[in-house]
């Protein structure tokens, strides 16, 4: 049974919908049919409709808005009275695109607002930086709203937990910078110069870097994540109205934990480091481990090892605070708390990179 | 007479450009179950963080026991703070701790009690929400309107004279919901607590409601005070009536 019939009189069709009008048995191209005949008035009757669904209602929606357009008087009679109301809801829609461009700000107010945002966000960076350096070291000399467990807990998710990859890491480290150093100095001759540049890079900044990057991932993205589903349920909330500062509660345990974690991680990675760059001497370059001892211990200096447990010290503060940061900062959503994470992550080992450059370059003004 | 426990003067509250409520003024008696109702996004809960000290109103003051609230220095402020409770929708219990640590904390925090008076407190606490025995078990090993009640036992832990309530009956059975207002009624009986309840939920307001005010997410303003049932058979206004016989006027 065909489900639409009409009949043209002189400026007024007239379209019987009848049967079952699903998107099956509804024919395409009604609303350009109108169009092409040139009516002033179209009348729709649904009489004979027995069964009907979305498209039905897809269909009439797009005939009336297209009347509109062409100033056709449209007029809806014996639909059911589902359709009715349906018709009826999808008129009291949103604003139309029209609006909705007309609502959006222009460019210069846009560019204006991200300028503002950002510098509100470095504000609020820059004081938590500071109010938190400032909770840390006076925690020293006054009691602190901190929970001993919170800070066991944190110091073994930052240390023997994490030492594992650490060692795997450096290890790997170690072999490569032996493997890239090596092909260069067997071209003068000087292979076993390997076990120097090895020791020299892992203890100075190699270990340090290393560890850096693996903690921002594991553990900043952990703090990150952690305190951003306690944000998601209110628990900051409930501690703020406790009185309870979230600095000395939340962040200081925390802290505290890496930065002590971080330069004994790094003083393990060095040798870790070290263990794979002898690795690949003996087994790989025919370098006796002896000989390799020898020039590794000869290039060893205190300055250098000293050096890298400055930068793991720095870098513990830089992913501690970054992870913490940006939980604290965690709107109210789970997909808030992903990109609280991957933002710990990334500042994390940004801010990291920058320091580093900072710090080579004042200790070479220094001669470190 | 009773006396302010909050007093209200000229506050607007909101988010930078967007204001949800302006010019507020309203008062809290001393052991009054006050709710703040209106529909969705009139600003109840805005309102209530702005009372709890979690953000700034963007206009106006208030005054808490007294004190004018946002001219107190953080020492006076979290000296407030501990005359106050709050429960959230969801219970807002640190997850990481057992329900007894849950509510120790702030005992451990503002108190000189010995270990073994904390420990009895936590249990009559928890006894007092009806969860005598779960003093070991973690938040996610509870049900949601326990976690509630544990929730509400955190925030009467330091005896606190007023408690705010966001939601109280959200996500929670029918069952579970007139318990929970029992608790509430309970609790203002008998440890004459002033309650401060957020809420849209019809039954909860006239089952425990004394006073309340309307805010309309319309005018933006606070349109209708008093006692919900009196608001109910006499309503000032189209909107107050239509929100408290849901539409069916």
């Amino acid at each position: 049974m065909e489900t639409l019939s009409y009949k043209l009189t002189q400026n007024t069709l007239e379209v019987v919908l009848s049967g079952d009008c699903i998107l099956q048995n509804l024919p395409d191209g009604l609303p350009e049919m109108c169009l092409q005949n040139k009516v002033s008035k179209i009348h729709i009757d649904g009489k004979l409709i027995k069964t009907w669904d979305s498209s039905l209602l897809v269909m009439l929606t797009y005939l009336s808005e297209i009347a509109a357009k062409q100033h056709i008087h449209i007029a809806f009679t014996n639909l059911p009275s589902g359709v009715r109301e349906l018709l009826e809801l999808s008129k009291e829609s949103a604003p139309n695109r029209q609006q909705q461009i007309a609502l959006r700000p222009d460019f210069l107010t846009r560019l204006g607002g991200f300028g503002a945002d950002m510098f509100e966000r470095i504000a609020k960076g820059t004081r938590f930086t500071f109010d938190n350096l400032k909770t840390f070291f006076c925690s020293f000399f006054k009691t602190m709203s901190t929970r001993r467990v919170d800070f066991l807990f944190a110091l073994e998710a930052c240390g023997p937990s994490a030492l594992p990859i650490v060692l795997l890491i450096s290890f790997m480290v170690g072999l490569i910078l032996a493997f890239v150093g090596a092909v260069q100095l067997q071209t003068f001759g000087a292979q076993v110069y390997v076990a120097s540049l090895v020791t020299i890079g892992m203890t100075r900044i190699m270990g340090a870097i290393m560890v850096g990057i693996i903690m921002a991932g594991r553990t900043g993205a952990s703090f990150a994540a952690t305190i951003g589903t306690m944000q998601v349920n209110e628990e900051i909330d409930a501690l703020k109205t406790m009185g309870i500062p979230v600095n000395q509660f939340l962040v200081l345990p925390r802290l505290k934990a890496l930065v002590l974690t971080m330069p004994i991680l790094t003083m393990i990675a060095d040798f870790a480091g070290i263990f794979g760059g002898a690795f690949v001497a003996v087994l790989a370059l025919d370098i006796p481990l002896s000989e390799f001892v020898k020039y590794a211990v000869n290039a060893w200096q205190l300055r250098h090892f000293l050096v890298g447990v400055f930068h793991a010290l720095v870098f513990g503060f830089i992913i501690a605070l970054s992870g913490c940061y940006f939980g604290i900062e965690c709107s109210r959503s789970a997909d808030s708390v992903g990109k609280s994470t991957t933002n710990a992550v990334v500042y994390g080992i940004v801010w990291m990179i920058v320091a580093t450059g900072f710090i080579t370059l004042v200790f070479q003004r220094l001669g470190i | 007479m009773n006396k302010n426990v909050i007093k209200a003067k000229n506050l607007s509250v909101g988010y930078g450009a967007n204001v949800l409520l302006k010019n507020a003024d309203f008062e809290v008696k001393s052991g009054d179950i006050f709710i703040i109702m209106g529909g969705s996004g009139c600003g109840k809960s805005t309102l209530l963080k702005v009372l709890t000290g979690l953000i700034e109103p963007l206009e106006g003051s208030f005054d808490l026991f007294g004190a004018d609230f946002l001219q107190t220095k953080e020492k006076e402020r979290r000296q407030l703070c501990q005359k106050t409770g709050i429960l959230y929708q969801g219970g807002a219990l640190f997850s990481s701790m057992t329900l007894a640590e849950n509510i120790a904390m702030p005992l451990a925090q503002y108190t000189q009690y010995s270990q073994k008076t904390i420990d009895e407190l936590v249990s009559l606490k928890l006894a007092l929400v009806g969860l005598k025995g779960y003093e070991n078990y973690y938040p996610s090993e509870i049900s949601g309107g326990m976690k509630k009640r544990a929730g509400l036992a955190r925030a009467l832990a330091l005896d606190p004279e007023v408690v705010y309530f966001d939601e109280p009956s959200a996500g929670l059975d029918p069952v579970s919901s007139a318990r929970l207002d029992e608790l509430m009624l309970e609790i203002n009986e008998n440890l004459k607590t002033t309650l401060v309840v957020v809420t849209h939920e019809l039954q909860s307001i006239f089952a425990i409601g004394t006073n309340s005010i309307y805010l309309d997410s319309s005018t933006k303003t606070i349109t209708a005070k008093g006692n919900p049932k009196e608001l109910l058979t006499n309503p000032p206004n189209e909107r107050v009536a239509e929100f408290l016989t849901r539409g069916k006027m």
